[in-house]
């Protein structure tokens, strides 16, 4: 007994520092990865204070040179406050419509007693696996009469098969039993839906809401195909003035726009995302894992 | 008698269904708009695909005017910049399906090993920040990161090496492309695999421990085979969009140029200039239609020999 314990501690005292090794190493691992996360971010951030002649000159780096805030005043001045008003309506019109449509196709896919369900879910699953290819989908919208109208914006993106599935999960995660009581209080399968699941439902509403705006915010695609000029979001926008004025899609650059200006852009256009993900980032985690989760 | 009994089968199941629509009818009345939405959105283009076999022409009907068999087909299969396209949109989704798939895996290990729980929430936070960046302001961003007065090229000159014009040069787009690829989806890749950590019953590891398992043992012989399912789905999911360019359309689109078609066009940029670009759309089409199609065949494929050898799969 005695030799035993002897002979396992030692063992012990060279597997914990094998691990407090291991400790140290992960930690730098992971400083180096939140620094090379960073590093682009600050680097714009950086950039958009930096002094135009400084620019001119090639010096950019963490630290701007000749700080000042011109860049800003500039930018704010011109054309980009317009776009960057689009985006805003864009993104509230379509994030509402995203919400309510998706949680209209998911609330009923979640209940298993619907009949109807065995045609819907592989109706609607199928999507996920094959499309309308980028020509059938342009050529849809050309034809509906959309182009150069708000709604070309948003609809080819309001319902996402996936987000829905993430949906339908959760509300499979309600309790039957909360959503039986309501029924025996005399409320409609509507009442229920309303008055009972969505309350309960707010995890994933916060995750929907993050996930379709940054969707809608981030969108040049569709603004590149069918919006015209005065109807740009400000992402489009900003693709133009970083390929630059003057400069065809797809010719590569021109160098017209200067680098603090794309960069002061950029900052402001990233910067309400960034404010907002983290603080909602416990719920997002909680829905993409019920969406994981095999049924 | 039998005549009888079927009149009353079917005047039964009438009435369970008049049931079911009586007791339901609120919630398939919440699927109209939704269902609408699928059959104009989703599964016109779908359709509308029918005219890689016919002759469209612009403002004409989305399903085309005439029946031209698989002429285009025939058309690209003869086309080497197609070819080209096909090679390269294979060579970087398995380039980066190489790089990122490992990867996110151990970073999500290593996240997993961390035990300050403070520190841990803040790796995360940051890691998810790149996900949510506008594939503009990516590409935006990698500009300026290679350009020719930029960080990297700071980084090289101060070394003593030569300057280097990244964005123009065939042979750099494959790194630029997996590189800023890897960085952006890294951390959001970890939240399945850390979700699925979690679920592991803490008894597995206190078991193991007690048959003398050392902590790196307790990792390969308990969390990996843990969260086995997980890698498995994930992975189809990946093998099922090597051939598909789709998803990378935007980020080739915003970041290539002629300079360096030879090693960045992939088929969707090849389709988007063909299509939208040249005027071809029944041509586009043809060799879009081609892409999904042995897109869906590999998924297929993938998901059998996941159920076959895990007993999980997407379907």
């Amino acid at each position: 007994m005695a030799i035993s314990s002897a002979k396992k501690k030692p063992m012990k005292v060279k597997e914990n520092l094998g691990y407090k090794i291991f400790l140290v190493v992960n930690y730098l691992i992971m400083l180096f990865i939140v620094i090379v996360t960073l590093y682009p971010f600050l680097y714009l951030v950086s950039q958009s204070f930096t002094s135009e002649q400084a620019i001119i000159r090639g010096e950019s780096g963490i630290i701007p040179k000749g700080f000042n805030i011109d860049t800003y005043k500039y930018v704010l001045k011109g054309e980009f406050l317009s776009y960057y008003k689009n985006t805003i309506i864009y993104t509230v019109i379509g994030t509402v419509l995203s919400l309510v449509t998706s949680a209209m196709l998911a609330y009923p896919m979640a209940k298993s007693e619907l009949k109807f369900n065995r045609f819907l879910t592989p109706f609607i699953i199928f999507t996920m696996y094959f499309g309308g290819t980028l020509i059938s989908n342009y050529i849809l919208v050309v034809g509906l009469g959309l182009k150069n109208t708000v709604p070309a914006f948003i609809l080819p993106m309001m319902i996402s098969t996936y987000y829905v599935i993430l949906m339908k999960s959760f509300f499979q995660s309600i309790p039957k039993d909360l959503e039986e009581a309501g029924e025996i209080d005399g409320l409609s399968k509507f009442g229920v839906f309303i008055r009972i699941a969505l309350p309960l439902s707010k995890p994933i509403i916060a995750t929907m809401t993050l996930f379709y705006s940054v969707m809608y915010w981030n969108n040049w695609y569709n603004a590149f195909l069918y919006l015209s000029k005065k109807q740009w979001p400000v992402a489009y926008y900003l693709q133009t003035i970083i390929r630059g004025v003057g400069a065809k899609e797809g010719d590569g650059d021109a160098t017209s726009v200067s680098a603090n200006i794309k960069s002061c852009a950029m900052v402001l256009t990233v910067l309400p995302i960034i404010c907002v993900y983290p603080v909602i980032q416990k719920y997002y985690v909680q829905g993409m894992m019920l969406g994981g989760v095999k049924e | 008698m039998s005549v009888n009994l079927q009149q009353k089968n079917t005047a039964n199941k009438k009435s369970s269904f008049t049931k079911h629509i009586g007791k339901y009818w609120q919630l398939y009345l919440l699927l109209i708009i939704p269902i609408i939405y699928y059959v104009v959105f989703r599964y016109l283009p779908m359709f509308g695909n029918i005219i890689a076999f016919r002759k469209y022409h612009a403002g004409g009907s989305i399903f085309g005017d005439r029946f031209v068999g698989v002429k285009y087909f025939k058309q690209f299969v003869g086309d080497k910049t197609f070819w080209r396209a096909f090679k390269n949109t294979l060579t970087l989704n398995i380039g980066y399906l190489l790089f990122r798939f490992p990867l996110t895996l151990i970073f999500a290990l290593l996240i997993n090993e961390i035990r300050n729980i403070h520190w841990k929430k803040f790796v995360q936070t940051v890691s998810y920040l790149p996900h949510f960046i506008s594939i503009v302001i990516m590409c935006g961003m990698i500009k300026e990161l290679v350009s020719t007065s930029g960080p990297i090229n700071n980084l090289i000159a101060s070394l003593g090496g030569q300057k280097i014009s990244f964005i123009s040069e065939a042979k750099w787009f494959s790194t630029i492309f997996i590189s800023s690829g890897v960085w952006q989806s890294i951390g959001w890749g970890t939240i399945l695999y850390l979700a699925a950590m979690s679920n592991i019953n803490p008894s597995l590891y206190e078991a193991a421990a007690v048959d003398g398992a050392g902590h790196f043992r307790r990792v390969w012989h308990v969390t990996i085979p843990s969260i086995l399912p997980t890698i498995t789905t994930l992975l189809i999911l990946d093998i099922g969009g090597l051939v598909g360019s789709g998803g990378a359309f935007e980020k080739v689109y915003l970041l290539y140029n002629p300079m360096i078609y030879e090693t960045a066009d992939i088929v969707s940029t090849y389709v988007f200039r063909m299509g939208i670009g040249g005027g071809n759309f029944s041509y586009a089409t043809a060799v879009g239609l081609f892409e999904g199609l042995i897109n869906l065949v590999l998924l297929t494929i993938a998901n059998f020999a996941s159920k076959k050898l895990t007993d999980s799969g997407l379907w």
